[in-house]
């Protein structure tokens, strides 16, 4: 079996929001990277579980961004997988990259192709579905958990109100979420091992720029908290009645 | 031209993330002084004229049962075949499960330039520009969309659902999915409870309840309140509550009317998925706790004594 895992540079969960240039691009002053959770969390140890399961299983991790994003590919490949492969480009919309995806799994041939559900800074959880259509595979996204059996993929995702059942041959592409592997840290001798590993740079193939983010803004701030009392749920109940109307 | 809305059906119902999308996709009409057109795939015998009260003109629907069964992939080869029928310049999903299949796969099948999770009617003005959600609802970014035909979906609890007066004129589309190659082997429903995503109502747990046996806190609240259940990130981690009903930055996002939050502290990384939300309820012991920044109302006190008063509440309000 041949696994392909999209992983994306995100910053870190932790982070402070700001941005910069009259709000048109985001302040990456002090921002911490990390590998994007849903990613690194569910894809990539998913894919690793499998490989574990059936160690003739080949990972390849791969990434749409700059150079700045190798030292996240290396924290990826001490975790597991095979070799990386980078393509040297900035990451401009979900269109952009899913193209730039699309071209490094069309050359090698996947019979999974794993990524998180959506990366936490734009949101888009488009990429899987773009992806999957210019591959014209199918695409099973927010998945919770997935099993592997005779070329085929048993995959449980998130409805409305509960959960489905999917069966789909290979190829097919999942996209991750919670639920589908437990976390796990890299060892010392797995991130020294990493360092060996292979990344490969392929440069862009040439894509339209669909859409582009013009400007960001925060959300407003609360204007204050009213405190109640304990012993006074009533007047809080009162208040959410005829103050906020929401109840 | 026209805004064409994809109308998200389960169980011979529309959603209510559908009629939303509806509402939404006829104000954006009336702003580029086009139709708002709706497209149903599959059986559903609902009195779908009567979605001109929510200011639809034509009702497309494809009648063929076999759209129910049809995976993404299928279903976005059929909805940009409708697209092109109906010249349509915008598509609008709800950014539900189905919206996140369906949507990319249309885009792309339509060269069109895709915005998820979008909160605001676009702006029009000077080009094309929606307002959506980044940072996993720590900011907002205005995303441009450079192509003539434009895909939007758009997040729920974000634009409220309007009712006015109209029939729409129901057509049928002769259109009919290829063969999916997903198979639907199980379908497992939460019984009893409101979907977190649909709710606008929202009580949720931290590790200030000590533990699931004390669970019933949250849900005799909730039931109360006709709200849905939800936990903080430790809560799902621990096992003590499934992960579907984790909200936050890594979880789910939501933005309800009303989120009371009981035990929860507030790290940036809960807030990032709840802070939408129109009314923020905290109620915690440590009155330093960080979400009372983030809150409209809170109470300091043991939820132990708290919770089943605001419950009692509650319920004598509610009569």
């Amino acid at each position: 079996m041949k696994i392909l895992v999209a992983v994306s540079k995100a910053p870190d969960t932790t982070a402070k929001i700001t941005f910069k240039d009259e709000n048109t691009a985001f302040n990456e002053d002090g921002v911490q990277w990390i590998v994007n959770p849903y990613d690194e969390w569910y894809a990539l140890v998913r894919a690793i579980e499998l490989k574990e399961a059936a160690p003739d299983t080949i990972i390849h991790l791969v990434s749409v961004d700059e150079s700045g994003a190798d030292v996240i590919l290396r924290k990826a490949l001490a975790l597991g997988g095979d070799e990386a492969i980078r393509v040297n480009c900035k990451p401009t919309d979900s269109f952009s990259v899913a193209t730039q995806l699309a071209a490094v799994a069309k050359e090698g041939s996947y019979d999974l192709i794993l990524t998180g559900k959506e990366t936490i800074d734009f949101n888009d959880g488009a990429v899987p579905g773009m992806l999957a259509e210019l591959l014209e595979i199918p695409c099973v996204p927010v998945a919770t958990k997935l099993t592997v059996q005779d070329g085929k993929a048993i995959v449980v995702k998130e409805i409305e109100g509960g959960e489905q059942t999917e069966e789909v041959a290979f190829p097919v592409l999942v996209s991750c979420a919670k639920g589908m592997a437990k976390q796990r840290m890299a060892g010392i001798r797995n991130v020294i091992a990493a360092r060996s590993k292979t990344i490969k740079v392929v440069e862009p193939i040439a894509v339209d720029q669909l859409t582009q983010a013009v400007s960001f803004e925060l959300p407003p701030a609360k204007t204050g908290v009213k405190m109640i009392e304990a012993g006074q749920e009533a007047e809080l109940a009162r208040l959410l009645h005829e103050e906020a109307k929401v109840i | 031209m026209s805004v064409l809305i994809y109308i998200d059906h389960a169980d011979g119902q529309i959603k209510k993330s559908a009629l939303e999308a509806i509402s939404y996709g006829a104000a954006l009409a009336k702003k580029l002084n086009t139709t708002a057109e709706g497209l149903v795939l599959g059986n559903l015998s609902e009195d779908l004229a009567a979605l001109g009260t929510y200011g639809l003109s034509t009702v497309h629907h494809a009648t063929d049962e076999a759209f129910d069964k049809a995976d993404a992939q299928a279903l976005a080869k059929t909805v940009a075949e409708a697209a092109s029928k109906t010249s349509a310049e915008v598509l609008i999903f709800a950014a539900n499960a189905n919206g996140v299949a369906l949507a990319p796969r249309t885009a792309v099948r339509l060269k069109a330039g895709l915005v998820s999770a979008a909160v605001a009617l676009p702006e029009t003005e000077n080009g094309f520009t929606v307002k959506k959600v980044v940072f996993s609802g720590k900011a907002f970014a205005h995303v441009k969309i450079n192509t003539p035909v434009k895909v939007i979906t758009l997040t729920g609890n974000s634009y409220p659902v309007e009712k006015t007066e109209g029939t729409a004129a129901v057509l049928t589309l002769d259109l009919h999915p290829e063969a999916s190659k997903v198979t639907i082997t199980g379908i497992q429903k939460v019984e009893g409870e409101v979907p977190l995503t649909e709710a606008e109502i929202v009580v949720s747990g931290g590790r200030g309840l000590k533990g699931p046996e004390n669970w019933n806190l949250v849900t005799d609240l909730a039931h109360a309140l006709h709200g849905a259940i939800a936990c903080s990130r430790p809560v799902a981690d621990d096992g003590w509550r499934p992960h579907h009903e984790h909200v936050g930055q890594t979880g789910i996002q939501i933005a309800p009317n009303l989120y009371i939050a009981i035990g929860i502290s507030g790290a940036i990384q809960h807030l990032g998925g709840v802070n939408r939300s129109k009314t923020i309820v905290v109620i915690n012991k440590d009155p330093e706790a960080p979400f009372f920044k983030a809150a409209d109302y809170g109470i300091v006190g043991d939820a132990f004594e708290v919770i089943p008063r605001l419950t009692e509440a509650v319920k004598a309000l509610k009569g």
